[in-house]
């Protein structure tokens, strides 16, 4: 997963650029529910087994960063590691109007770019599940002047359910190491 | 710089606390040169350096220290700053290794901070003792239960005098949930986050401030728990029905909030998402009360060992540092415990529960951390300045020493802060350890409208 050249990339044809361009446009798509805070319409997006993972970075020394750089999924404490249930609670916090660090809501803009596609299975002309990874800056301001910038990559996982895509695993590469923000009350 | 008469800003026999102690520039400075040099400060777990070589760099107040196990296993704490030009030692957050070796002039240290390697030493440097110079290092060190405290002061009482009766309270969280001693170790993975406040806004709110649980109406509305999908509402399950809930403050500066029970009650059933793992709490919870008998009836919530180490006892479990990064800015460090000996089931449901409690990510603190954030922006005006904020709550109302040691408040209460304030206003003024200590009382607290 943190290796991309690792993975052999579909071949590139009609199909192959005709699917990055429909994962990207769902990356957009959701960025702009997630940013119009239509968070019920984004949960639809999500399949039930999501994964969505966002681990702590390490500064560690060279030659150790593949073993160590990153908390661990499934053994560690990292920033995120949860399912569909507990990004529908934060949803569902955020629509009480008495969670006062998303109250007032903050303004938040989500850029999404640099869409990768790194597989489509069982093949770019009929695919059921693909692998793209994007950088992201997300930009969130609340209140009077507070302000943060949170820049990093994703690798998602789109799987084909009843002819939609759904995100079935993210896992967000957040890029600081002592986290420069109070609270983390924005998806990424 | 002079210092500034803090015995002005607390009055506790008012319940009046001065805003400038939440951002004064030459409060804060007074407190990094009088308060973090000699209180006992929490720096780590052991199970962050499990093997020879291993370290993990850590903090005490603002400055970086490395808490290292040397090649025969001892522990030290030593600061990460060479002694030649001051330049980090160990650029990295966490790792083995056989020395410390500064990258500007490479002198180099082993992991027991003696310095080493001087290159061209017979050349440069005849006749200079190297072992003048090797990386400061703590005067004392503690490891309690696997946690590691120190202080820069030799003159400190020894860490259990320091800790005092709230041992018996920090030990709630450290203990096995079956009540064997000790047996709990840090999951890896450190929090680490940087939030607008003043350091003591955290500190004094984890010394009991139970008054604060309107601000969580949100987390309680929608049930986040660990019985949250079973669809029990609430932020954590409610294991202390029916008991008596206590605030203490102990002579050192400590408070904390912990329950007890009226009898030895049946279990309260929690984890109930669960089965397996609801069956392993409930047998950890009568194995326990088997092993400690009445004694099993006192139950953690929460408590800050003073100045800025505070502990979550139960649901969730976690130890963490309100490291001061000036003024209004407090870097927190979190680290969560589990038993070293917990199935893995069990362990990751916890685990799962912290992440969605705790810290920036967590659905409950994200809302502490708006108030505290906030309330420091509050103390800036300079009208604002001029009026007090009111600690008024439960004055008088607490007893010494029922029904467990220290001084007890049966009922919510702000004592604990006023007693956390008045011994920060002991530091700051540079009183002696038996005033620090409580067995002396030093200056009587004077109104602040004197």
């Amino acid at each position: 997963m943190n290796d991309a050249a690792a993975t052999p990339r579909p071949t590139r044809d009609l199909d192959f650029y005709l699917l990055k361009e429909e994962v990207a446009a769902f990356l957009y798509e959701e960025a702009e529910l997630l940013d119009q805070r239509r968070y019920t319409a984004w949960l639809d997006l999500l399949a039930d087994d999501l994964v969505y993972f966002m681990p702590m970075r390490r500064n560690v020394k060279a030659g150790e960063h593949a073993a160590r750089e990153n908390t661990r999924e499934g053994s560690d404490i990292s920033w995120f590691e949860e399912d569909k249930w507990t990004l529908a609670k934060r949803c569902e916090q955020i629509m009480t109007g008495v969670h006062w660090a998303e109250e007032p809501l903050s303004r938040i803009c989500h850029m999404v770019s640099n869409v990768q596609l790194l597989e489509a299975l069982p093949s770019a002309a009929a695919p059921q599940t693909v692998t793209a990874r994007s950088r992201f800056l997300v930009y969130q301001n609340r209140v009077e002047t507070e302000t943060y910038i949170f820049v990093g990559k994703r690798t998602d996982t789109l799987r084909r359910v009843d002819g939609a895509w759904k995100l079935a695993r993210r896992e967000i590469i957040l890029d600081q190491n002592v986290l420069l923000a109070k609270n983390l009350t924005v998806f990424f | 710089m002079a210092r500034l008469d803090t015995d002005r800003l607390v009055d506790t026999r008012n319940g009046l606390i001065s805003r400038e102690l939440f951002v004064n520039k030459d409060l804060y400075q007074q407190e990094l040169e009088t308060l973090f040099t000699r209180a006992w400060l929490f720096v780590g777990h052991e199970s962050l350096i499990p093997n020879p070589g291993d370290y993990f760099v850590s903090r005490m107040g603002a400055e970086s220290v490395i808490l290292s196990r040397d090649k025969a296993g001892g522990i030290h704490v030593l600061l990460n700053t060479c002694r030649h030009r001051g330049m980090k030692v160990c650029l990295y957050d966490e790792g083995n290794t056989t020395h410390f070796t500064c990258p500007y002039h490479h002198w180099s240290y082993a992991t027991d901070g003696q310095l080493v390697g001087v290159p061209q030493y017979d050349t440069l440097y005849p006749g200079m003792d190297r072992a003048k110079w090797s990386l400061i290092e703590v005067a004392q060190m503690a490891n309690y239960k696997g946690t590691i405290w120190a202080t820069w002061d030799k003159d400190a009482p020894p860490f259990l005098d320091y800790l005092g009766a709230a041992k018996e309270h920090l030990d709630l969280a450290l203990d096995c949930r079956d009540g064997r001693e000790g047996g709990s170790e840090a999951f890896l993975g450190v929090h680490k986050w940087i939030i607008p406040c003043n350091w003591k806004l955290p500190a004094e709110n984890f010394c009991g401030d139970t008054y604060h649980n309107p601000s969580h109406r949100s987390v309680d509305m929608i049930g986040i728990g660990p019985s949250a999908r079973s669809g029990t509402k609430g932020r954590r399950d409610d294991e202390l029905k029916g008991a008596q809930h206590v605030w203490v403050s102990f002579p050192a500066g400590h408070g904390i909030h912990s329950a007890i029970q009226p009898a030895m009650m049946p279990y309260a059933e929690a984890f109930r998402d669960t089965p397996v793992i609801e069956e392993y709490f409930r047998h950890c919870y009568e194995e326990r009360q088997r092993r400690l008998g009445e004694k099993s009836r006192l139950l953690p919530f929460v408590g800050t060992i003073f100045p800025n180490s505070s502990y979550h006892g139960r649901q969730p479990r976690s130890i963490c540092m309100w490291h001061p990064h000036g003024p209004e800015s407090t870097e927190v460090w979190r680290i969560f415990l589990v038993d070293k000996d917990a199935p893995a089931e069990v362990k990751d449901l916890l685990r799962h529960f912290y992440m969605r409690y705790s810290g920036p990510a967590g659905m409950t603190e994200q809302d502490d951390m708006e108030n505290w954030n906030y309330a420091t922006a509050g103390a800036r005006g300079v009208i604002a300045r001029r009026y007090p904020l009111n600690y008024q709550q439960s004055m008088g109302a607490g007893k010494d020493d029922d029904p467990v040691a220290g001084h007890v408040s049966v009922q919510i209460t702000e004592e604990n802060s006023r007693r956390f304030y008045a011994r920060w206003s002991d530091y700051l003024a540079g009183r002696d350890w038996d005033v620090l200590m409580g067995r002396r009382d030093g200056t009587p607290r004077r109104a602040a409208a004197e």
